[in-house]
Parts: C-alpha cells; structure tokens; sequence
C-alpha cells in the first residue's frame, strides 16, 4: 500500500520552532511529528510513502533515509514548483499512487490522533467505493465543514459549510483513502480537495465516511500543540501506561508525564499533568512544571515554575523564573533568573533578562 | 543643651500609606530593621548636648507610648514625651502651640523634622554650620531632578553666604532645584518670630476676610485659610527668606520622601546600605550552614530561613517569619509572622503581618527606578506599575502569581493577578 502526507510549506504556524527545525520533524511527545504517521502507516502495510512539500531540506532528506532503511520502505519526496492546495499534490504523485490498484492514504500531516489506517482500509474494501474520509466529532461544528450521510448509511450525501443550523457534528479530520481512480478527477494544477473534489465524488456516491475513535487534533500551531500533547498522553495513558513515568514517582502530579530516559530530574519537584521531557533534558530542585514541554537537551533550573509552554531545543529557564500563557523558547533561548515570560514567543539564540508581561515576538 | 520635635502626623493623614497604615501609624511601620521614626531618633541621639525628643501629632496617646517605652531603654541619656494635637493646627501650629514644654529647660537649639522622609541626616553638619551663620533657623535642602522640583518645596540659596533667600512651596514653574528636606534646626526665638506671624497673619486676615465678603466669596475659602492655623511652610519659612533669617544646609547624604506605602521598598534599602556601612542595624551574614545571603539584608533573631533560600539584596525580614526550602527574596519587606512555602518568589514586595504564600507562589512588583514615580500607587483609577503590596492577613494559594497588585488586609488568593488593587 502507498500513502501521502501533505506537508507542504515552512510551517510558519508553528514559528518559532520551526525556524529551526523543519515541521514534520518537531518532537511531538518526544518523536517527530512524522515518525508518529510514519509508524502507523507501516503497520498498516504501507511500503511506499509520498512526502508532498513546497521545499526539501537537507536535514528531512537525511532523517528520512534513515526511516526508510528502518522500516524497509520507500520514501520519495513530491516537490511543488507552485503550491497546489490539497488535491494537486495527489496528481503530481501519480506515478507512485497509482501504480497498482491497492488503495492509498493521504493525510495531512499537522493532524494528531490515534491513526486507526488498518481499520480504515478494512471498511474502505469492503464498502468498495472510492473514497473514505475519517471523521471525527466536534462539540460546536458550527465552526467546521460538517460531513452530512445519507440516512442510515455511511454514504456521504453533502457537505455543509460552517452549519446555522445543527445539520450533524462529524467534521473531516483531514485523514483519507483513496482507490487510485480518484486520480482521473484530479488535474496538477491548484486545487482544493475539499471544496472541489470531494463534492463531486459525494454526488457520484463515491464518497463515505469512518468514525475516529478517540481524540483528533490539528497540531499545527503552539496553542493546539500543547493541547494536542494533553491529549495525545491521555490516550498513551490508556493505552501503553507503561510508556509514561509511574505515578509512584515522587515528582509525578497528576499523571500524563512522559520523560525521556536520558532526562535527570531533581529534588522537590513537581511534575504534571500533561508534561513530556525530551533527551537530555535537565530539571533542577523545587521546579514545578505543567502543561508544557521541554525539548531536547533544555534546561529548566532550580526553583522555576512553567506551565502552558513550550521550552525549545537546547534553551534554559532560569532560577525562580516562571514561563505562563502559550510561551514559546525557540531554540538556545535564555530565560535569566528570576524573570517572568508571559505568552512570549522567542526566537532562536536570544537572552532574555527581564519580564514580558504581554504576549508578544521576541525578535 | 538642644532639643529636637518630630512631626509625626495623625491617622488621616497617612491615607497614601494604604494598606499598611491600616494596622499601624506609618511613624512606626518598619524600614531597614526599624520603624521609620527610630532612624530619625537615632540619629538625633548622636546630636551633641540634646536632651529632648518630642513627638508631636494628633495619634490616640496610647499609640506611641510602648514604641517610645523602648527608646528609654535604648537611648539612655534623652527624654522622650508625646504631645498630642486637638486640633489641626498646621504643621507650624502644634510646635508653637506646645512652646512652654518646648522651651523648658531652655535649649539653645530646637531640631524640627518631619516623620515621612528618610535620609542619613547629617545632623551635627547641620547643627555646625547653623550655629556658624547664627542665623535664626537653618533649613537641609537637597538637589532633586529639575523636573520634579515642582513637587516640593523649593528653595534658593546663596551659596557663599549659605542664605536662603527665596523660598516657595510647590511652585508651578522651575524656580531652584534645591528643595526642603523636612528637616530643620532653629534658634528657640523661632517662637516669637512665629508670634509676629500669626499677628500678622490674622491681621491680613481680617483685611482679606472683608475684602471677600465684598466680593461674595467667602464661603468658597477652603480651611487653610483658618487663621488659628499655622503653616511652616508659607507662613514661615517664606517670611524667613524674606527677612534674611534662614539659612540652608546642604545635605550630601541620601534623602527620599516616604509618602506611598510603595515608597518604604526604596526606603528600606537605602537604611540598609546605610546599615552596612555604619552598623546602625545589625545586618545578616552568610554563613556555610544558613541561607545564600546577597547585599544588605536585615533578619529578626526569631525569623527562620531554610539553608536553600537565596535572600537579598535590600531585604527586611521581621519577628517569627518562617522562610522555606527553595524561596527566592530581594528588595522586600517581609513584616511579622509571615510563612513563605517552598519554592515561592518574593520580589520587590511588602508582604504584611500574618501573611501566607503558598508554593511555587510569587508575588512581585516592578523594580522603582524613579524616585517620583511611587508617590501614587494608582493613576486615573487604574494601579501603576510598582511595588507590589499585600495587606495584613493576605493568604497567596499555591502557585498563584501576584503582580504589581495592592491586596487591602484579610483576602485569600486563588488566582492570579496583574495590576489590580484588591479590595
């Protein structure tokens, strides 16, 4: 089997990470966003993935060498000369997805969830149509493009943009499979899969739905980031509770704390929920963290209090220093003792040595 | 023999040291170790030959009397009394008023100082070079930025002959940038310089009170214009400079007012680099088993610091406070039986008597740069950004942060605050 992930542009959403490290390889609960896609793809039996992008760093291209010598699988990268939204992109892959008749995937690649692709094949063959879109439920899906089905099937009948009135609460969670006669409606020009394809195919009946189980989030921007994280250690904590440190940990509040085994915790601390620590990492006494998550090789110091941020790669946070409200380090960014940082999104290799009261850039 | 009078104000009128003259008068809140008035006192116990302290103001007479008990024991040598206004009198009146008990015992010199300030007063200077001049009074000046001279009295010195020769309360023009300290020394005629004063103060009373009725306006005079009153300032020291009668002092030292409650975080620390030079407070030292000490930092014998907290510089810390593991303070004043849990941050703060911050908590104002810029905790009904202040009995919950707030007495915190007066 084949997939597509779309990945598209510099992911600027998720600045100031991205100014160091390309998107699709930002750490999400300690592993880059696409080995996560990656992994649950291969157990689904894809060999061949396409990676769609507007530009192909060097960094990507040499750790994804090494996914494909891992997994025994091929890796090719699609570049965009212009970007062509979302449907262009499976036509300018076509060479690869439609190579054979088996089915193949297409996700987004800032999406977040518990990846159910084998589940989703099964149904896909068996309804034997051309398309299924995963869906998953919102609680105000006035906000969305609401998917609605014909009655009692799992067909979908229309789309409804940004629903007055209630008209259903299954909204696309931008997780797809496709037979490869899909590619015959798709030109390599700019278009929109959404709003151009998808139509089209629901009015040919060749379009159903899959219900997500579980969470679903778009991880594409700080706020959701950390959201998505929340979410993503619930999950891991239902399902692999080994994965995360032992609520008879003496600094473990409230569970949901991923640490990574090469981090060094301190005396006196408190940690949780909803907190991941990446390699290397290093946490003095009294630090108190929530919500938030620490990169690679950062440093948070004695006494430091940090909750609803992000710590970059290599950045340190100061004694008696406090990050709040969506802060986010970039990498190697120093956040002196005693400072308090709120909602403060800092670029790389910067110092900072008094309050930000507001949220702001720090350039 | 000399004597010296401080003025030390009543309970209305220490209204800008909200929340803290709450539980006590504003004479006896503590700065560098010690109540404001006891630098003052101090000092005046190193002046040559004096005798008296008089505290005068229109405080209950209860108010002063176990504050004034200890200076007994401390200050062998001095008497001290308390002389209790009726009424306002101005701030020249209750001086004159009390003249008798003021003059017993005749002394040569009579200090007047003012209870809201603080300074390294150089008191004998002072008196040195008073009697030098032998002019009747000699006022301290200090030079404060031209552009804030306006918000003091202002004063113009002939700097050969040490004369003050123009003197002008609060002008709305630049006119010196020297300006009165709130310190004074005068020669005991001052009283009847003052006599001739108020005569013809109530004489240009009378002719202005007729001109008024005249014009219909009297009843729009506001109570300054009492004529039983009398101001030192405008009625004083203005006719001093006028007559050639004043002299000024020039004060090297530091100097600062104590209006806001805000303004005893700067005060504090300037009497605690004082401390640290002339041993005027016993200061804290670091040693290998206690606290990280930094700077100047004053520690009550019963105050207990856990060995991991990092305190200073410019800290006080009073009776029975208990500091825990992992606490952060400087540039604060931690009053009386306050708890600080682990962890938590105290910054450019007052916390007040019976206070609790949980841990983790942080209760932090903005560093004071200018010295005007506290003399007004709130602007057009929003709270500026300064010290951070909690009242008496404030309870800060775990975590919570407190910035550049003003908590009033008995509040329990659960979340956090930025820029708010909390009622």
């Amino acid at each position: 089997m084949k997939a597509l992930i779309l990945v598209g542009g510099f992911g600027t959403r998720l600045r100031p990470l991205t100014l160091s490290v390309p998107k699709p390889l930002v750490d999400f609960a300690n592993k880059p966003i696409i080995l996560h896609q990656i992994e649950a793809l291969v157990k689904a039996g894809v060999t061949d993935i396409v990676l769609a992008v507007n530009y192909k760093p060097e960094v990507m291209v040499a750790v994804l060498k090494k996914y494909e010598e891992k997994f025994g699988i091929t890796i090719t990268f699609s570049v965009e000369e212009e970007p062509l939204g979302t449907a262009g992109p499976l036509a300018l892959a076509r060479s690869i997805l439609g190579k054979d008749d088996s089915p193949f995937f297409v996700l987004n690649a800032d999406v977040t969830c518990d990846y159910p692709f084998e589940s989703m094949r099964d149904f896909h063959l068996a309804h034997g149509n051309e398309g299924t879109i995963l869906a998953t439920k919102v609680e105000e899906p006035s906000k969305y493009g609401v998917i609605v089905m014909r009655p009692g099937s799992t067909q979908i009948d229309r789309f409804v943009e940004k629903p007055v009135e209630f008209v259903g609460n299954r909204i696309n969670a931008g997780i797809y499979i496709f037979s490869p006669s899909i590619l015959d409606r798709i030109e390599p020009r700019p278009t929109s899969i959404e709003k151009e394809i998808f139509p089209r195919m629901a009015t040919d009946r060749q379009l159903h739905t899959f219900d997500l189980e579980g969470f679903w989030m778009d991880i594409g921007q700080p706020k959701d980031f950390l959201t998505g994280t929340c979410l993503y250690l619930s999950s891991l904590a239902k399902r692999c509770p080994e994965q995360l440190a032992s609520s008879s940990d003496e600094f473990v509040c409230g569970g949901n704390v991923l640490v990574h085994p090469t981090a060094k915790i301190g005396q006196g601390c408190k940690i949780g929920p909803n907190v991941t620590i990446g390699p290397g990492v290093v946490v003095g006494n009294g630090v108190c963290l929530q919500r938030c998550v620490l990169m690679e090789d950062a440093h948070i110091k004695d006494y430091a209090w940090v909750k609803n941020s992000i710590v970059g790669w290599h950045s340190s946070v100061g004694r008696w220093s406090r990050l709040d409200g969506v802060t986010v380090l970039g990498d190697d960014v120093h956040v002196l003792d005693e400072v308090y940082v709120n909602g403060a999104s800092v670029l790389p290799h910067k110092s900072i040595s008094s309050n930000v009261c507001e949220p702001g850039i720090v350039m | 023999m000399n004597k010296a009078v401080i003025l030390v104000g009543g309970p209305s009128r220490a209204t800008r040291f909200r929340p803290l003259s709450m539980h006590l008068p504003q004479p006896l809140f503590p700065v560098g170790g010690q109540p404001i008035i006891w630098h003052q006192i101090k000092a005046l116990s190193k002046v040559k030959d004096l005798k008296e302290i008089i505290l005068i103001g229109f405080f209950e007479d209860y108010i002063f009397q176990p504050f004034l008990s200890k200076c007994y024991e401390e200050f062998s040598g001095i008497s001290f009394k308390y002389l209790r206004e009726y009424s306002q009198l101005g701030t020249a009146g209750g001086f004159f008023h009390f003249r008798d008990q003021i003059l017993r015992g005749s002394p040569k010199n009579i200090f007047m100082l003012y209870t809201d300030i603080c300074c390294s007063f150089p008191l004998n200077d002072l008196l040195a070079q008073h009697e030098r001049h032998g002019r009747l009074g000699t006022i301290m000046v200090t030079k404060v930025d031209r552009s804030s001279a306006h918000l003091y009295g202002c004063v113009v010195v002939d700097h050969e002959t040490k004369l003050a020769e123009h003197y002008v309360e609060k002008p709305e023009t630049y006119v010196s940038d020297l300006v009165s300290t709130g310190v004074f020394v005068f020669d005991q005629e001052i009283f009847n310089f003052m006599a001739k004063a108020l005569e013809k103060r109530a004489a240009e009373f009378e002719h202005e009170h007729a001109q008024e009725n005249a014009y219909g306006r009297y009843e729009d005079l506001d109570n300054t214009q009492d004529v039983n009153r009398l101001r030192l300032e405008q009625d004083i020291l203005r006719a001093m400079a006028g007559d050639k009668k004043l002299s000024a002092y020039m004060c090297t030292g530091f100097w600062r007012q104590i209006k806001s409650a805000a303004s005893a975080v700067p005060a504090n620390a300037l009497y605690l680099q004082k401390a640290a030079t002339d041993g005027s407070v016993a200061l804290a030292t670091a040693s290998s088993d206690g606290p990280e000490i930094s700077g100047s930092v004053y520690i009550h014998p019963s105050a207990q610091i856990h060995p991991t907290a990092r305190i200073g510089p410019n800290v006080s810390i009073h009776a029975r406070v208990v500091v825990g593991p992992g606490v952060r303070i400087n540039d604060s004043i931690i009053l009386d039986n306050v708890h600080i849990k682990d962890n938590a941050a105290i910054l450019h703060a007052i916390v007040g008597w019976d206070g609790r911050i949980g841990k983790w908590g942080r209760v932090e104002g903005s560093k004071v740069t200018n010295s005007d810029d506290i003399d007004e905790v709130t602007h057009a009904g929003v709270k500026v950004n300064s010290i951070c202040i909690l009242g008496e009995d404030v309870h800060v919950k775990d975590e919570v942060f407190i910035r550049n707030s003003i908590v009033l007495p008995h509040k329990e915190l659960g979340g956090n605050k930025h820029n708010e007066v909390i009622m």
